[in-house]
C-alpha cells in the first residue's frame, strides 16, 4: 500500500486552475498525455510539468507503455484532503447556520411611531 | 505510540447576514449570546462558555455527544476591532489530547444593509486526530465537493 500523499501537496497541487482541469479530466478516465494536453494552450513540456506536480502529490499515477503514457486518478489522496476540508468547513457552517437563526429570533422590533 | 504527524490547511467561509456589522459583532462579544449560536451540535452535551472580549482575554467551551469524547475548545484573543474584525488562536482538546492549534480571523464588513462576514481559518492538525462531525458529509460527489471547498479557499 501507498502512504497517502502529504496534504500540504495535494493543495499545492490543486492550487493551480490547469491542474485542477487536468484532474477533472481524470477523474472522469484515463487519459494519455497528449490528450491531457489537448484542450490546454500551452506546450507539451509544460503539461509534463504540471504532470509531475500531480504525481508527486498523489493525485495522479502514470504508466508507460510502449511510447504512449497513460494517467489515471489516484482518489485516496483526494478523499484525505476532501475529508479534511469538510470536517473543519461543516462544523463551521453548522455554527454560522446558528448565529443566522440567532440574529434572526432576537432581531430588534422596528420601532412603531407614535400617531399623534 | 502515537504516529506524530502535522497538516496544514487554511479555509474561508463567507456568509451574508440581513443585520448591521454591529449586531454580528455583538453576537461574538456577548458570552451569552454567543453561548447561543457557537460551541458543538445541538445535542452534545456543553459546559458553560465563559468569554472574557479583550485583548489577551481567554474564551473555553467544552462539549460532546453524550457518553462520547469531551471537545475543549480554548481560545485566546490576539486583535479585536469593535464591528470590524476579531483575530484569535485557539487550541482544541479531544478529551486529554491536543488535536488542533488554529488561527481564526473573523471580519464583519458592510454588505448594502447588511453584513458579509468572512471567516479564514489557518490550523495544523496533530497526529492525525480526527474532529469529529461533518463525517457524513463525505458522501457527497468527491470532484464537486472539493471544487467548491477550494472556490471558498481561492
Amino acid at each position: 500500500m501507498q502512504p497517502v500523499a502529504p496534504l500540504d501537496l495535494t493543495f499545492q497541487a490543486l492550487a493551480d486552475p490547469t491542474r485542477r482541469t487536468m484532474v477533472e479530466r481524470l477523474s472522469r478516465g484515463p487519459a494519455s498525455v497528449s490528450e491531457l494536453a489537448e484542450p490546454l494552450a500551452m506546450t507539451l513540456s509544460a503539461v509534463v510539468q504540471h504532470l509531475a506536480v500531480l504525481e508527486a502529490s498523489g493525485l495522479v499515477r502514470s504508466q508507460k507503455a510502449g511510447r504512449v503514457r497513460t494517467c489515471r486518478i489516484e482518489p485516496k489522496a483526494l478523499q484525505a484532503a476532501e475529508r479534511w476540508i469538510s470536517e473543519r468547513r461543516a462544523s463551521w457552517e453548522h455554527r454560522l447556520d446558528r448565529l443566522g437563526a440567532f440574529l434572526a429570533e432576537t432581531e430588534p422590533k422596528p420601532r412603531r411611531r407614535r400617531k399623534t | 505510540m502515537t504516529q506524530r504527524s502535522t497538516k496544514h490547511a487554511t479555509f474561508t467561509i463567507e456568509r451574508i447576514f440581513p443585520v448591521s456589522p454591529a449586531r454580528v459583532f455583538a453576537a461574538y462579544a456577548d458570552a451569552k449570546a454567543k453561548a447561543r449560536w457557537f460551541g458543538g451540535p445541538d445535542e452534545w452535551e456543553k459546559s458553560n462558555l465563559t468569554l472574557d472580549f479583550r485583548v489577551g482575554g481567554r474564551e473555553s467551551v467544552s462539549g460532546g455527544p453524550s457518553g462520547g469524547p469531551v471537545h475543549h475548545y480554548n481560545a485566546l484573543y490576539q486583535d479585536i476591532v469593535p464591528n470590524e474584525r476579531i483575530v484569535l488562536t485557539y487550541e482544541m482538546h479531544l478529551d486529554k489530547t491536543r488535536i488542533s492549534v488554529s488561527l481564526g480571523t473573523t471580519e464583519f464588513k458592510p454588505a448594502g444593509e447588511g453584513t458579509k462576514l468572512v471567516y479564514t481559518e489557518q490550523s495544523v492538525f496533530l497526529d492525525g486526530h480526527d474532529d469529529a462531525g461533518g463525517r457524513e458529509q463525505g458522501t457527497r460527489g468527491l470532484l464537486d465537493n472539493l471544487e467548491a471547498a477550494l472556490r471558498r479557499v481561492a
